[in-house]
């Protein structure tokens, strides 16, 4: 059985009080507030460039704010930042661990270097490669590990000290889909089995939609909305309806009772309406002429898309993920 | 912070060193090889056309083993260029640890390579001949631990400004060739013409071949105390201008 204990305190696990990092005239993040709660999952939701990575690095101490300050396990970012580096475990976006040692020995560096007891090491070691299921791989060079058990060695990491908050950047990037799913089962049984509060940044819906109790959707460095995946679902609550038509006349559909919202994407509307099952008949017969009809439940997708005018795929987030992806695989020595 | 953390943070970054050396023979290899190259070929060459006043291989042994110890130590700066490129070195920076620990810790990592490397090249010296004895042979260990300090701290400082391993293979050997040429271990310093002497003089390098010659061999153009007063104050300015250039160095 897995035990790490944590620090358990009435302060939230983060407060971010304001905090602003400008590059010349571009504000990467511009005056964020939020608080996380003890033991939340907790998802920071945008496109790449949105300034989520930054706002990170920022409460990891490592970039300093133009302003604006935050508590990190109750520690300032500013004026204690080893009081906070004590207190997070960082898993970053590209591999960060030597490939030429293998995973025990990243490991013993990584625990020598946040002063776990020398008598406590081995064992810890042993705790956190059994909670990634690497233990039987564990004095193999890392170099020899796949891109997924890579991610599960650095998360197994970053929980060696026991930290107070997990930040988690971007934890299944670059990685085929059923390392994905392996990925979001170990997060889900850690929050699960050490109530430890972890903080995510990811541009993939389905991940927040799937791990994340509470979302901030961040886009221009700017948090534009704040809540539970459920009740922003709820807000748009209903069933998506996307309509090919000849005219793409929405005067009337505007009319009707149910109709919650009307988006123009690609020539097609994207229509929110209540109860698809029962709605679906008035709504057609509206449109006109159609081409084609597809209908589904909303998603984050549609979060995201209502509040930012855009659809999350869309940014160039894919392209530019494919070329930190063959940037790393050519930096392999 | 508890100084038995700084103390296990330097621990940590010398047992990573350590064990990436270990991992790379071929760098011993070579490094061991290269000066051995140089000596016999270069010694015998040259040597058959020079008077020093003792076998001109043995006049140089010293300037090999600073030439070993230049080379490895200023090499390990390498590893802080090439941390950066694998994004290792972010794993490193976000630990609860100053930057002053991390630059010696390294030096201590960088320190150890350059002298398992010496220490090679000592016992092949004492097989093909060169006098040593266990005197002289602490007395030289001992110039080149205080000889290395200075070295691998410029090494570390030349890494943290640059971004590219090219690039730092570039800016070290414009350092490195000027150290080895210009420290006397190929040729004695007292028949120099005089600006050539003052050049020398610039070359910490100088002072560490010219103590290294004096316990090993007997001869040499300084006394021991100037020649370790000088490694020293090397050593003090380049562990002060390391830490300042750690503690600028952003991810």
């Amino acid at each position: 059985m897995v035990t790490l204990k944590f620090m358990e305190t009435a302060t939230p696990a983060i407060e971010i009080l304001g905090l602003k990092k400008s590059y010349g005239e571009l504000n990467a993040v511009n005056d964020v507030r939020l608080s996380v709660g003890r033991g939340e999952i907790f998802g920071l939701l945008g496109p790449n460039g949105a300034g989520k990575t930054t706002l990170l690095m920022m409460l990891a101490t490592l970039l300093k704010p133009t302003s604006g300050d935050a508590r990190v396990n109750g520690y300032s970012i500013i004026s204690q930042p080893s009081h906070v580096r004590q207190s997070i475990g960082m898993v970053f976006q590209d591999p960060s661990s030597d490939e030429l040692l293998s995973g025990y020995e990243n490991l013993k560096l990584h625990a020598l270097m946040y002063d776990v007891p020398w008598k406590a090491i081995d064992q810890r070691i042993d705790t956190v490669m059994s909670l990634v299921d690497l233990s039987h791989r564990k004095h193999d060079k890392v170099k020899t590990y796949s891109g997924g058990m890579r991610r599960r060695m650095e998360i197994a990491r970053g929980l060696l000290h026991q930290p107070a908050v997990l930040f988690l950047d971007e934890p299944t990037l670059g990685l085929d889909p059923q390392t994905r799913e392996h990925i979001w089962k170990y997060i889900e049984s850690l929050a699960r089995e050490t109530g430890m509060t972890i903080v995510l940044t990811t541009h993939y819906m389905e991940e927040a939609e799937k791990l994340c109790q509470r979302v901030a959707i961040i886009d221009y460095g700017k948090i534009i909305a704040l809540d539970t995946t459920q009740n922003l679902k709820n807000q748009l609550a209903g069933d998506v309806v996307t309509l090919k038509v000849k005219t793409l006349e929405t005067a009337t559909l505007h009319q009707l009772p149910f109709v919650r919202k009307i988006e123009q994407l690609d020539g097609r509307l994207q229509i929110t309406i209540e109860n698809a099952g029962k709605n679906l008949k008035s709504l057609l017969l509206a449109a006109g002429e159609i081409e084609e009809v597809q209908v589904r439940s909303s998603d984050l997708n549609d979060v995201f898309l209502h509040f930012t005018g855009k659809e999350i795929r869309e940014t160039e987030g894919d392209t530019l993920e494919h070329i930190r992806v063959m940037t790393s695989a050519k930096q392999s020595r | 912070m508890k100084s038995t953390h700084v103390l296990k943070g330097i621990y940590a970054l010398w047992y990573r060193e350590f064990k990436v050396f270990l991992n790379e023979r071929s760098r011993i290899l070579s490094a061991v090889f290269l000066p051995m190259f140089w000596y016999f070929i270069f010694g015998s060459g040259v040597g058959s056309i020079t008077t020093t006043g003792v076998n001109y291989q043995h006049f140089i042994f010293p300037g090999f083993l600073a030439m070993t110890i230049i080379f490895s130590s200023l090499f390990n700066g390498a590893y802080i260029v090439w941390d950066k490129k694998i994004d290792f070195l972010k794993e490193v920076l976000i630990a609860p640890l100053s930057r002053t620990t991390i630059f010696v810790g390294k030096v201590a990592g960088g320190m150890t390579d350059a002298l398992i490397q010496a220490f090679i090249l000592i016992i092949i010296g004492a097989i093909i001949g060169i006098p040593f004895t266990v005197v002289n042979i602490l007395y030289t260990v001992f110039i080149l631990f205080i000889f290395t300090i200075g070295l691998v701290s410029l090494g570390l400082i030349i890494g943290s400004f640059l971004e590219s391993p090219e690039s730092f293979g570039l800016v070290s050997s414009f350092v490195v060739y000027p150290l080895f040429l210009l420290s006397g271990a190929l040729y004695p310093l007292d028949t120099l013409p005089s600006w050539m002497k003052i050049l020398t003089h610039l070359d910490p390098a100088t002072f560490a071949v010219d103590g290294l010659r004096n316990v090993i061999l007997g001869i040499s153009s300084m006394s021991l105390a100037q020649n370790l007063s000088v490694l020293i104050a090397f050593d003090v300015s380049l562990i002060l201008i390391g830490t300042w250039a750690f503690n600028r160095m952003k991810l």
